[in-house]
């Protein structure tokens, strides 16, 4: 009846498992009893839930963003403080305990922090970058929004019921298959990456078509700010790189349950493929994270230097070539497998080329600052703090691409310093950033900025002392995923690496302290966004109204230059009434997404347990869902212009009664 | 926050524009699903010399059988296109009838299928036999389970013409529904020629 599912799978076995099952069970105790409590479900399935309004999809994709980032830098926390102690001793951690660790602190990482955070600033911004209402697929958005939330929840749920796989994040065969790994480790993370892949597959079909098809006429390609071009770009690799983790996940999982030969090491499997495979959505993986940063540093460069952006064609092209050439250097992920030098050597090279686009925009990047008075709002110290910091991990990147030098480094923890030294400015920071910078556009009040400060230093200087030490210790021979040792001289390393971590969770605090002060405080009159345009902004995001209004635009808007709200601005009609107004279609909020969501997840933690029956009802649970929403054609709602017209009145005189001039938030 | 929301009563359908914005959607779905195609078309030419213990191929690929395939598939191709054409000159009757025939002639094309995967998994070529063989079940078997959600595609549109009519709605899907079955013929010349057909020739 429940499969492999049993008593002896709760988690008793141990007390560090049972203490984190405990705070992820009461964590969500505490939500449902005070959202009960308040009485407030009906609030959340019906305004939220069941949206399909992009910018609230976009609030709750970085909810879920900052919830996982939590859950994956417990385990970074746990995984430093057990290096630094396990010299010649166990430490606190039993081996298969760090190895679940260290698996689902790189899983949750990139599936469930970064891909939600950066899919959630996409929700909020696109649309309004390009002068849209909406996105082009609502609905489609919303599943994609709850299939990320499935597989979040399947992680989570690891915790709990059963354990998590201790293959590492990659899952590499043979070891993951059946037979090395027999758990429900494996399955949990196979289904949780495989459910919430489709839905960034989703994710990037719904915004290419955005951004081709539902842009305000006006507006040509290349008068596009730039965020919108490496969103442009990124969904181009979600759509066309996703498929291949979809394709390698589903082959495992047909190993493991079915008992296939894709890549078992008898009869005739050929574990190579998987690797291939995994890194030709690996690898472009890179970028989609990266590149949303990208977007996000270009658009608060001109911003806080209060200048146009230097170079905005090289940056467009540069972002294109990256987008390209990230399809031709995955097997840079191992050329210790032994393909060849030639192949080797081919793969090296093309690496070393994705170095000349990302040079190009640090330059453009350093040249709009030049001469610019730079306001350092806690978004500009992050762009400023990753472009050092990125610099350092793209040369030892570069220094990486040589096959002969990665021979010695492969999977030792320089490797480790090289892509948390890419990663963490090159996205971390910049979605910290985009927090920054949009957050009043997007819920009408501002971050306070001196804990933003202080979590920006505790951040950066967390980061360096964390990874600087496993640069060196890369080159003393230790490898990544220790969880002891035998080398005294490695300690000292590991123990300023766990120094560092307790200054990034310093800067995790200062980003909650920062939260609840700026909620708390949301109502004094300097913290209000009343203009929508907090920073004297550029582009047509900062037109709209703070939290914009449903529709986004009561007009759309008519774009004439590159940074078309600064345009408006000097012409004098960024704010020109706007009658006679319009009915506008808005889709209508639905559950089915949720429905969709909560079956996947269920469907994965059947398959996970063996519990085929519920599988089956699953199946046809989705297929149900599918079909009633295919069959809807009445799926829009008017908004009369009468109401658009109270609404967009009300506000110009709010604007008109404003002391504050839109931007002089600096004043 | 309290953001502007607006009470509505009326609930329109899509607009012409955004059924045209949909297709373009479909086709990059479709692309998607290519590169879903191609990476199993990538894994079974890496893998169709890994037979193992288990049979080669020329000895569990049938020509006839698949021939027959062939022919179930691409005229349900065809009379897909004689129901497309009925849409576009508002005959609602022969749309549905010729729809019926791609139903049949998809379920002739499934149990074709179905009957090869039963003989060749009895005869001792499982998928779980060789590395040669999981490729082959995998890709042929994803195609044939594209076609099998194809083909309830096909019966809901049924219905939806039935109860609805040719609205613009229904055309519009029934148009992408088209391109799904169309795309899943070109995997099949795919299929044909990469796997069936090098078992004869080399």
């Amino acid at each position: 009846m429940l499969g492999r599912l049993g008593f002896d799978s709760l988690p008793f076995y141990s007390p560090v498992a049972f203490g984190g099952a405990s705070v992820t069970v009461l964590g969500g105790l505490a939500v449902f009893v005070l959202v009960t409590y308040f009485g407030k479900w009906r609030y959340f399935w019906e305004e939220w839930l069941t949206s399909l309004d992009h910018k609230r999809i976009g609030i709750m994709y970085i909810v879920l963003a900052l919830i996982m980032l939590v859950r994956g830098f417990v385990d970074a926390l746990m995984m430093r403080a057990q290096q630094a102690i396990a010299l010649n001793n166990n430490g606190y951690l039993a081996p298969e305990h760090f190895d679940q660790v260290f698996s689902s602190h790189g899983t949750i990482m990139i599936f469930f922090m970064a891909m939600p955070f950066l899919t959630g600033l996409v929700n909020i911004v696109v649309p309004q970058q390009i002068g849209a209402r909406d996105v082009a697929f609502p609905f489609m958005n919303s599943i994609s929004l709850w299939l990320t939330a499935a597989g979040a929840a399947l992680v989570m749920v690891s915790l709990v019921i059963g354990k998590f796989s201790t293959a590492g994040w990659t899952g590499y065969p043979p070891y993951s298959g059946a037979l090395y790994s027999p758990g429900v480790g494996v399955d949990y993370w196979v289904w949780a990456v495989l459910i919430s892949g489709i839905g960034s597959t989703m994710t990037g079909i719904n915004f290419i078509v955005t951004i081709i098809k539902c842009r305000t006429p006006s507006m040509r390609l290349m008068q596009m700010p730039l965020f919108t071009w490496t969103i442009l770009c990124t969904s181009a690799l979600m759509a066309f790189a996703f498929p291949a983790l979809t394709v390698v996940t589903a082959m495992l999982a047909l190993d493991r349950v079915l008992e296939f030969h894709f890549f078992t090491n008898a009869l005739g499997g050929n574990m190579m493929n998987y690797v291939n495979l995994f890194w030709i959505w690996g690898h472009p993986e890179v970028y989609i994270l990266i590149l949303p940063a990208f977007g996000v540093y270009s658009e608060v460069t001109a911003t806080f230097s209060q200048k146009r952006l230097f170079g905005y064609k090289s940056l467009v092209y540069a972002t294109a070539a990256i987008t390209i050439l990230s399809f031709s250097v995955w097997l840079h992920h191992f050329f210790t497998m032994g393909s060849g030098p030639n192949v080797n050597a081919v793969f090296g090279m093309a690496t070393m080329i994705i170095a000349v686009p990302t040079g190009v925009k640090i330059f453009d990047w350093v040249f709009t600052m030049y001469k610019g008075r730079i306001i350092f709002h806690p978004s500009m110290l992050f762009t400023i703090g990753f472009l050092i910091t990125f610099v350092i991990g793209g040369v030892s990147g570069v220094l990486l691409a040589i096959p002969p030098a990665d021979f010695l480094m492969h999977n030792s923890t320089f490797l480790v310093a090289h892509f948390h030294n890419v990663l963490i400015p090159g996205a971390v920071f910049g979605y910290f950033a985009g927090f920054q910078y949009w957050f009043p556009k997007a819920v009408g009040f501002k971050l306070n900025k001196k804990w933003g400060v202080r979590s920006f230093w505790f951040w950066i200087i967390g980061f360096y002392v964390a990874f600087m030490p496993l640069y060196a210790l890369g080159f003393l021979g230790m490898t990544r995923r220790m969880e002891r040792y035998e080398l005294a001289e490695w300690q000292p390393y590991l123990m300023v690496a766990a120094l560092g971590a307790l200054f990034v969770l310093m800067g995790i605090i200062c980003q909650g302290m920062q939260l609840y002060v700026s909620i708390r405080d949301r109502d004094r009159e300097q913290n209000m966004d009343v203009t929508g345009d907090p920073y004297n902004g550029r582009t047509l995001e900062w037109q709209t109204s703070s939290p914009p209004a449903e529709y986004n635009f009561a007009k759309i808007p008519e774009v004439r230059e590159l940074d078309a709200f600064w345009d408006m601005k000097q012409r004098g009609v960024a704010y020109a009434p706007q009658a006679p107004y319009e009915d506008i279609h808005l889709p209508r909020n639905t559950g089915i997404g949720v429905f969709l969501g909560g079956l996947g997840f269920l469907l994965g933690f059947a398959v996970t347990w063996y519990i085929w029956w519920l599988v089956a009802l699953c199946f046809i649970g989705i297929l149900t869902c599918l079909i009633v929403r295919a069959s809807q054609d009445h799926t829009f709602e008017i908004i009369p212009a009468a109401e658009i017209e109270a609404h967009e009145t009300a506000r110009f005189k709010a604007l008109a009664e404003h002391k504050q001039a839109p931007g002089d938030f600096w004043s | 926050m309290n953001s502007y929301r607006p009470t509505t009563s009326r609930s329109p359908g899509p607009t012409e524009e955004t059924l045209d914005v949909r297709d373009f959607g479909f086709w990059l779905y479709l692309m998607t699903d290519a590169v879903i195609f191609s990476l199993l078309f990538a894994t079974y030419v890496v893998m169709f010399q890994n037979t193992a213990t288990g049979p080669l191929p020329v000895e569990v690929f049938d020509i006839k059988h698949v021939f027959a395939e062939t022919m179930f598939l691409l005229v349900s191709s065809v009379t897909f296109g004689f129901a497309s054409l009925a849409c576009v000159r508002e005959h609602k009757g022969q749309a549905i009838i010729w729809l019926i025939v791609t139903i049949i002639f998809g379920l002739g094309f499934i149990s074709l299928e179905v009957a090869e995967f039963v003989g060749m998994i009895n005869s001792g070529a499982a998928p779980q036999t060789s590395g040669f063989l999981t490729a082959f079940f995998s890709l042929v078997g994803t195609h044939g389970a594209h076609v099998s959600l194809g083909m309830i595609g096909i019966t809901v549109m049924i219905f939806q013409i039935l109860i609805k009519g040719l609205t613009s709605p229904v055309k519009s899907r029934l148009h992408r529904l088209g391109m799904f079955w169309h795309f899943l013929d070109i995997v099949w010349i795919g299929i044909f020629s990469i796997v069936y057909m090098p078992a004869w020739l080399i």
